[in-house]
């Protein structure tokens, strides 16, 4: 056990947690401290120790960095105290996020790959569609997200959709790029032999071009997977009122619930990980049984 | 013995030229190549780098196109040959699909082929047994050994029967033991399955061994230098590369590939 330990990730991993956890408690007191001091000067306190400043800096309740501890905090009373129906839990809202995110994802993630077939195999659309496809990324998407939910609405579009749409819109990008690298990866060889066949076109393309594609379109899966929780978050500070992570982030600053702000961060990176680590899987499962070597 | 239908040609060139355009003006890949290559014969293109071997084999496989002269191979143009699938052709690599076993690689032509599941099936079993790699059909390209994957190309390419096989420097990467090896295999082969054999090599005792025609190619421009015939008995080993005749023939292609060589020193 202890071997595997030294060995493996875990305490490497560990080390870092804990120089990460000092740091941050040591800027917490940094960062609080001048409230801290105010607070005290307000009660009329003057006797207080270091020690009491920094424990209040660690305590207080709309501090401007809380403390790790805090957020756990937070993050137990929001994601397991709460009822998940309820408008205060961090599921409820996870639920809300995810779900937007893997609608974006799977729409993201068709066009992207449609994008990229026709690019690979259309050689007008190589030179007029992926101009576009790189402008429609250097927009920023903050600035998008609201006129694409205020038009949206204009149509009756709500709820899901939208917001999906925003994922969707930043997701296709990663694996457009991918698919078309991937499906331009076969070497001269590899098609060369196909010619011998005299293979069609779209044999080639399932037999050859597809499979090939396969690594590059799993690495950018997991892009685009975080690129569309992302987006959905975005999309959230929008349209707050179907709540989900982007929603409690703008609550949260409303109210300078700074602590509520950091939960909401974990929580919605702790499900990038999810989504990224079960693209990760599916990636697993596939190249193995493309003989991949184990 | 004569082969029955021996006089027949497959392959027919007649001043075949093929010049590629490049950046530095052109280059003469092929100059008035004529050579004939009838039915049932082992022929082996031999030569320096970038005397247009490999060039005239792609030119056949339909691969690279001509830019003057004629080419036909079974009466046809070579682009119509490829259509009605002419020909099996082994390259360099194996070239073998990583992400299909051993059988579904040899099974890729006659899939896209269309022939039928059972068909595939018999046909792979067949290729295995022929290039003796039954027992690895369910195993992926990187678990075999460098000659045990190009002689699975080997089956590919054979997969379909067809009546000719082009080979472009199959045993190149190879080392001279898996090498002779595999010379002794592909001989068997030509002599089980009676097929019209295109090899393009650059090893004088692979050429000689393997070939009843030696074509010796010369570079810049890459054209024919000389024309050997050698009929040692098909059913011979690797021995008679001690006999006085082996090494006769094989001084007289080093002779045709030096004097073809335009040294510059």
């Amino acid at each position: 056990m202890l071997t595997s330990l030294w060995q493996g990730k875990t305490l490497p991993v560990l080390a870092v947690c804990a120089a990460l956890a000092v740091l941050w408690y040591a800027g917490s007191i940094w960062l609080n401290a001048d409230m801290q001091r105010d607070a005290f000067a307000n009660a009329g306190r003057t006797d207080y120790t270091f020690s009491d400043l920094v424990a209040g800096t660690w305590s207080q309740e709309r501090p401007k960095l809380p403390t790790p501890g805090q957020i756990l905090v937070e993050l137990n009373k929001t994601v397991i105290d709460t009822a998940p129906t309820s408008k205060r839990s961090l599921v409820y809202h996870g639920s809300v996020t995810v779900s937007a995110t893997l609608l974006g994802f799977l729409i993201g993630s068709i066009l992207g790959m449609g994008l990229a077939v026709l690019v690979v195999h259309v050689k007008s659309l190589d030179r007029s569609l992926m101009p576009w496809v790189v402008a429609s990324q250097t927009i920023p998407i903050i600035a998008l997200a609201p006129m694409v939910v205020v038009i949206m609405n204009q149509f009756d579009v709500t709820g899901l959709i939208p917001k999906a749409i925003i994922a969707a819109y930043l997701s296709f990008f990663p694996v457009t790029v991918g698919m078309v690298k991937g499906l331009r990866s076969p070497d001269p060889l590899q098609l060369d032999l196909m010619r011998t066949y005299s293979a069609n076109r779209l044999q080639t393309f399932l037999k050859l071009r597809v499979p090939a594609s396969m690594p590059f379109l799993f690495a950018s899966l997991k892009v685009a997977v975080a690129a569309s929780l992302v987006g959905t978050v975005v999309a959230e500070l929008t349209k707050s009122e179907d709540g989900g992570f982007g929603a409690r982030l703008l609550a949260g600053s409303y109210y300078g619930q700074t602590i509520q702000i950091w939960a909401a961060l974990f929580a919605a990176a702790a499900c990038a990980w999810v989504l990224v680590s079960l693209v990760g899987l599916a990636d697993r499962v596939v190249t193995r049984a493309m003989g991949a070597r184990p | 013995m004569a082969q029955s239908g021996s006089s027949s040609p497959v392959i027919e060139t007649s001043d075949l030229s093929l010049t590629f355009e490049t950046g530095d003006g052109p280059v003469h890949a092929l100059s008035e190549v004529s050579l004939t290559i009838n039915k049932g014969e082992f022929v082996s293109l031999i030569g320096p780098s970038g005397c247009g071997k490999t060039t005239l084999l792609r030119v056949i496989a339909d691969l690279e196109q001509p830019t003057d002269g004629t080419i036909s191979i079974n009466g046809m143009s070579p682009h119509e040959a490829r259509l009605k699938r002419a020909y099996g052709y082994v390259f360099q690599a194996p070239a073998l699909y990583p992400w299909r076993t051993i059988g579904k690689n040899i099974a890729l032509p006659i899939e896209i082929m269309g022939f039928s599941k059972e068909e595939r099936a018999e046909r792979v079993r067949k290729g295995l047994e022929l290039v003796q790699l039954t027992g690895f059909e369910k195993k992926f390209p990187w678990q075999l050994s460098g000659g045990m994957q190009q002689r699975a190309s080997i089956a590919r390419a054979l997969s379909f029967d067809p009546d000719l096989l082009l080979m472009d420097e199959p045993f190149g990467a190879l080392d001279e033991i898996v090498r002779d090896k595999l010379n002794e295999q592909v001989l068997r082969l030509w002599e089980k399955t009676q097929k019209t054999v295109v090899f393009v090599t650059h090893s004088i005792p692979e050429a000689v061994f393997l070939s009843t025609k030696i074509v010796v190619m010369s570079p810049r421009p890459g054209k024919i230098h000389d024309v050997i015939e050698c009929h040692f008995p098909r059913d011979r080993t690797l021995d008679i590369r001690e006999t006085p005749e082996f090494i006769d023939v094989a001084n007289r292609v080093r002779k045709g590939l030096r004097e073809g060589h335009s040294y510059v020193d």
